[in-house]
């Protein structure tokens, strides 16, 4: 089964700080080694929210806010999706996860999610739209 | 609680198995007493860690446990102690550095590899080598090892311990083949990932269709043997073969479990993340084999044919019909055979298919083969000639050994019957 595994914003990156070399490392080293047992698919971080911006949708009016968003700790700072045999697995993969405490000193937390798969859904696609949703998700994936 | 830290201590064992086993193997230079001192290790925290809780590292805990016991057990074992002696260190220059030898990252990946090379040696029978690998590589229990392959557990165990004592009778060193024989001892490798992968992808037994869980399995150890073997176009291909295939895991199993041919299949149910990494895969493989592909690589390409088609009817035929003659030449088998008559049915109409499987129908290793009278139907179907296409259909719901397959092939049979 397939996790997602979200890193929470940090005071220090929503300063844009970036972090400091023997982290870099010691993340390196721990990704290296979820490459090497072939449970990692993909992983992305994110920059500070400065540089997002949210849209709220309250019926027909769309407001578009642009960041920094305040709430720091509700934020997503960045995942990992891996392959994984049970959420306990995932658990103690990610036990061993360098991850700093932040500036504030609060504890961090890293929150581990289920990703819904193709099987997960039921076949109330129409023909043309199953056809559709094929042709979009190729297309968005870039193959082909 | 109890139950918790159970599975915890599963899934530690999972991750931590096969690094730990391979480290031990190097230290005793003997896999089948490494998988045993491993397998204390584990009963020493089924024991403790429901009580005490889960250590902290709990990695380091095994690695400990286990290196204790390799230390008793040298002292003990008078045969043990010849071998180490026989690659050059005794028990007084082993025994300070025995913890520095399990606990290091250095070279882990060498022993890894080597510890690939002695579960899949060709001494040991295909079950043997698939049961050793998702044992030692794969972290599996031999419970879980039965289930996947639908034997009971005692037969499981039995093997392993056969296999161990086969590869401790045949002397079968720790370490990785070099010249001649790297690349027969590496197609042996690929041989068992593959057999592991099919085995969930096309259960040859039983009443399931697939079991992806067996699938992911093979998956894993494929990855893990590219990381471990870069340079080889033929790992990357099989990497990317499994990679496509499995995208459409979700795509070949219909509600009530049957299985859906390609043609049928919802291609948004395919994964794309998975399609992506098969494609990158096959560009490593394309990108070492040096315009000369092997036969992963190539039944990759062909994957990869169907996987860039967004419907059934955009698939490249033609191309997939060459692939499969330079597959033919590459690894010429009655089932290459059967496929490209399928390719070029496709591409050409199915009666220049139907041609080639004529031709195909006296082999005596297809005798038997339940998919040359399904093909050879459904070709007859498509000429027009629904009578002799139900005879096939018939023939082959016969011959097949998975019940939701032979359930497909004889509604097959029976629409063929209505359109009389």
């Amino acid at each position: 089964m397939r996790f997602m595994v979200i890193t929470k914003a940090t005071p220090e990156s929503e300063a844009g700080v970036l972090p400091a070399t023997e982290d870099i490392g010691t993340m390196g080293a721990f990704i290296e080694e979820l490459v090497d047992a072939g449970v990692l698919l993909a992983a992305e971080g994110l920059h500070s929210s400065a540089e997002g911006a949210r849209i709220y949708f309250d019926g027909e009016n769309k407001t578009v806010v642009d960041g920094p968003f305040t709430e720091t700790k509700e934020l997503i700072g960045g995942f990992w999706l891996v392959e994984m045999k049970s959420l306990e697995e995932c658990v103690e993969w990610f036990k061993r996860c360098p991850i700093q405490r932040p500036g504030d000193g609060g504890p961090a937390n890293l929150e581990i999610r289920r990703v819904l798969e193709a099987a997960d859904f039921g076949d109330s696609f129409t023909a043309e739209q199953q056809e559709a949703v094929a042709e979009r998700r190729a297309r968005a994936a870039g193959n082909g | 609680m109890a139950t918790d830290t159970h599975r915890a201590i599963e899934a530690v064992w999972r991750i931590e198995a096969p690094r730990l086993i391979a480290g031990l193997a190097r230290l005793v230079r003997d896999v089948g007493v490494a998988e045993e001192l491993a397998q204390d290790a584990l009963v020493a925290a089924l024991e403790q860690w429901p009580a005490e809780g889960v250590p902290r590292n709990p990695g380091a805990w095994l690695t400990t446990t286990a290196k204790r016991r390799a230390i008793d057990r040298i002292r003990r074992d008078e045969t043990l102690r010849r071998k180490l002696e026989e690659v050059g260190r005794d028990l007084e220059q082993a025994t300070p550095d025995i913890g520095a030898l399990v606990a290091e990252d250095d070279g882990i990946g060498d022993d890894l590899l080597r510890l690939v090379f002695v579960a899949c040696h060709p001494v040991l029978s295909a079950e043997a080598r698939a049961a050793l690998t998702l044992r030692l590589l794969g972290g599996l229990t031999t419970d879980e090892i039965a289930r996947a392959f639908l034997v009971p557990e005692p037969t499981v165990a039995q093997r392993i311990v056969r296999a161990k004592k086969t590869l401790a009778k045949a002397r079968v060193p720790f370490e990785v083949p070099q010249g001649d024989e790297l690349a027969a001892r590496l197609s042996s490798v690929l041989e068992v990932v593959y057999l592991i992968f099919n085995e969930g992808y096309s259960a040859t037994a039983g009443g399931d269709w697939m079991r992806p869980a067996l699938c992911e399995d093979a998956l894993r150890l494929g990855r893990v043997l590219a990381r471990l073997t870069p340079r080889e176009p033929e790992v990357h291909g099989l990497v990317a073969l499994m990679e496509i295939q499995a995208s459409r895991s979700a795509a070949r199993i219909g509600p009530g479990g049957e299985p859906i041919l390609l043609a049928d299949q919802n291609r948004a149910r395919w994964d794309q993340l998975l399609i992506r990494r098969g494609l990158a895969a096959l560009e490593r493989a394309e990108g070492l084999s040096d315009g000369r592909p092997g036969p992963y690589e190539l039944q990759a390409a062909i994957a990869a044919c169907h996987a860039r088609a967004r419907r059934f009817a955009d698939t490249d035929w033609e191309r997939i019909a060459g692939l499969y003659e330079r597959l033919a030449r590459a690894t010429p088998s009655p089932v290459v055979e059967l496929n490209r008559a399928v390719a070029l049915a496709m591409a050409y109409g199915p009666a220049a298919g139907l041609a080639l499987l004529d031709r195909l129908v006296a082999v005596p290793a297809l005798r038997n083969y339940h998919l040359l009278p399904s093909v050879r139907g459904d070709f007859l179907v498509k000429l027009g000639r629904p009578a002799e296409a139900r005879t096939e259909f018939e023939r082959a719901a016969a011959l097949t050994r998975n019940g939701r397959e032979r359930a497909l092939l004889l509604d097959r049979a029976a629409a063929c019957a209505e359109d009389r």
